[in-house]
């Protein structure tokens, strides 16, 4: 019991510096999360989930500051048609968002959906709920309980573009905590897109309810901002012959704590999990994922691809979790890390728990140098080490980008991806 | 073109000396082909000459038209016009064919300080060079020598070689894991390139290669030197007798 006091202190400091916002229909889901939270406790690295990324900086009362910077490089996906919704520091920019008016769906501001029998009542923390078993994740039931702002997206139909979140950051202290949720009815499809730095502290929650023969697809980087601390979570339960694909690039953020869980409810479902991250010096990614099977003849496939130089820490704790009927399963999950240097590490821990008998699930996990026969190789044609250096690594990145479906989406990433890489050589 | 001078070598991590004074002057505008049993030292040579890790030159030289090329790192040396066309080609997974060699390139002419190919004109070029040598379209799209039969990794090397236009080109056992009609391919291949400004030296065990790439000086290479130099002729004298007896002739 002592135990239990001792980690209730710095939740309830955390809890005490927070405000509840007072949304009517949401009003119940955040009341059970903050019980949630506070059953749990505020992450610690003696729990099993955190022995490779330290917490502390998310779960301190106040934010550390983290310098905005600048860059002259268009941001990403500016040149593609999509319906933009603006977030800076957390806090909705109409001004800067478009209309959000458009076929096939609604999207709404979490911080003005007011309505009592709000559809999102449904949605709003029930899959964190769910996500909480049999690992907790009490950052997103803080979340749960505090978010002052998100997207409410329900998609009817197909619409025509995408949707993109962009996330502003103008304030070097500012903590932002969004809650998007998502829901798809059957047959719908969405893609999603995120970038920006957000803030100093990013906590953020999107909840992905992909009804039947729905397909979800979501793209997002994040970048720019060194100095960052992020700690997100997805939350998506499919439906029969959904498809949830999501992709993820990092290359910036002193702390970044990416988890993932889905569950496939409905059979013939497919869950695509991907990230690509180059860290570089001062960095730390935490790509912690976890899939459960509960349905027949279901795929899912997990590719984690890291980069790592000067100092440099990657984790990846992935697990496909697979249920006594969940037979046909096919289940996939690689890691796989280059290190640049003697100084960067990578921490992997892969799982499988399978209760079904008649399935298809494999897992590795590599970490290696680069590959000095192809370096030599790159030189003997004339090719510089450090553009070979920049050509292998890309290579080995663009394996995971090569996880998204759009061609035009997957060329603006590995494109983004190489002049990042040359800017950093030069 | 070439020049080798009592060049002596040694591997970094032990104590064990590959190259016991090898001699060699490669003229531009002819072929010499060196040949020689297991282990006497034919790759080690190729390697040290593009400056692969892992070797130490303990004394000698080796100048590419004046050059030092002991002081150069490899990229420097491809870019002064030394080509080394690989016994095992590597396979890189996830860098495109096309991009590689365009990199390639645009590598050497930036170093040499010349004009960078442009991608159309780039493209033209790469086209009617791999049309010369049956390399298909999906090959050039393809991860470099990733899933290539052993006679396309090899008419890749070529084609890498006529696109680059090196001065001097060393063919590393070429003929290794190559059928008849590879061979003939590949051999077509580097004939074409032959020209007055253009020197080769041709490694090989074999007289075959030499059958469809006719040299004008063969050397025979055995413990780290090479031991006896002659005409065409020199390499018939191997096919039908082997090396025993020059090895005996020059103990």
């Amino acid at each position: 019991m002592a135990d239990a006091a001792e980690k209730l202190t710095p939740t309830e400091a955390m809890i005490a510096g927070l405000e509840m916002p007072g949304a009517g229909w949401s009003k119940t889901a955040r009341e059970d999360a903050l019980a949630r939270l506070r059953a749990m406790g505020l992450p610690e690295r003696r729990d099993e989930y955190w022995k490779f990324t330290r917490p502390d900086t998310l779960t301190q009362p106040n934010p550390l500051p983290a310098a905005v910077l600048g860059s002259e490089e268009a941001p990403l996906f500016d040149e593609m048609d999509r319906l933009k919704v603006v977030f800076v520091d957390g806090v909705f920019d109409a001004d800067a968002s478009d209309d959000l008016a458009l076929e096939g769906i609604t999207i709404e501001r979490l911080a003005t959906a007011t309505s009592d029998l709000h559809w999102a009542r449904d949605l709003y923390g029930s899959l964190e709920l769910n996500g909480q078993d049999p690992v907790e994740r009490p950052l997103a039931s803080l979340n749960t309980a505090f978010a002052t702002d998100g997207v409410l997206i329900h998609v009817t139909g197909k619409p025509s573009k995408p949707v993109s979140l962009i996330y502003r950051h103008v304030s070097e202290t500012s903590d932002a905590i969004l809650h998007h949720c998502i829901k798809l009815d059957a047959g719908a499809e969405l893609t999603v897109l995120e970038n920006g730095p957000a803030a100093a502290r990013f906590n953020k929650v999107m909840e992905v309810d992909v009804a039947d023969g729905a397909k979800f697809h979501h793209v997002r980087a994040q970048g720019r901002d060194h100095e960052r601390r992020a700690a997100t979570h997805i939350f998506a339960r499919l439906g029969t012959e959904s498809q949830f694909k999501s992709f993820t690039l990092t290359v910036n953020g002193v702390l970044t704590r990416n988890d993932c869980v889905i569950e496939l409810t409905g059979d013939d479902a497919i869950a695509h999990v991907a990230g690509a991250c180059v860290g570089d010096g001062e960095f730390h990614h935490d790509d912690t994922v976890f899939v459960t099977h509960d349905a027949v003849n279901c795929e899912s496939r997990q590719v984690f691809k890291k980069v790592l130089r000067n100092g440099a820490t990657g984790v990846f704790q992935g697990k496909i979790l697979v249920k006594k009927d969940a037979q046909k399963t096919d289940g996939y999950q690689i890691s796989q890390s280059l290190l640049l240097d003697e100084d960067s590490q990578f921490l992997a821990k892969p799982e499988l728990e399978i209760y079904a008998d008649d399935v298809a699930c494999s897992h590795g996990s590599t970490s290696g140098a680069i590959d000095e026969d192809a370096l030599f190789y790159l030189r003997a044609r004339g090719v510089s080490h450090a553009e070979a250096t920049d050509l292998l690594t890309l290579a080995f990145l663009a394996e995971a980008v090569e996880e998204i479906e759009q061609e035009e989406l997957r060329d603006e990433l590995i494109e983004r991806l190489s002049s990042w890489l040359q800017r950093r050589s030069a | 073109m070439l020049s080798i001078k009592n060049l002596n070598v040694k591997l970094e991590e032990e104590d064990k000396q590959i190259l016991k004074g090898v001699n060699l002057e490669v003229e531009a505008g002819k072929v010499h082909a060196i040949m020689g049993p297991n282990g006497s030292g034919k790759s080690t040579l190729s390697y040290v000459l593009s400056g692969k890790d892992g070797y130490e030159v303990t004394e000698g030289s080796a100048t590419l038209e004046g050059e030092d090329l002991l002081e150069l790192e490899p990229e420097e040396r491809a870019a002064a016009g030394l080509f080394l066309a690989f016994q095992y080609p590597v396979e890189i997974p996830g860098v495109g064919n096309m991009t590689f060699l365009r990199t390639a390139v645009n590598a050497q002419r930036k170093a040499r300080g010349e004009e960078e190919m442009s991608a159309a004109e780039f493209l033209k070029v790469v086209r009617a060079k791999a049309k010369d040598l049956k390399i298909d379209a999906d090959m050039l799209k393809r991860p470099v020598n990733m899933g290539f039969s052993g006679g396309e990794k090899k008419r890749n090397e070529i084609l890498q070689m006529a696109m680059l236009e090196p001065k001097m080109c060393i063919l590393d056992e070429t003929d290794s894991g190559l059928d008849v009609d590879a061979m003939k391919l590949v051999a077509e291949g580097v004939n074409a390139l032959r020209n007055e400004g253009r020197g080769f030296l041709v490694i090989t065990h074999y007289q075959r290669l030499l059958d469809h790439i006719k040299p004008d000086v063969v050397h025979i290479m055995a413990d780290g030197r090479i031991v006896k130099t002659g005409g065409p002729e020199l390499a018939l004298e191997v096919e039908n007798n082997g090396y025993a007896d020059i090895l005996a002739e020059v103990a």
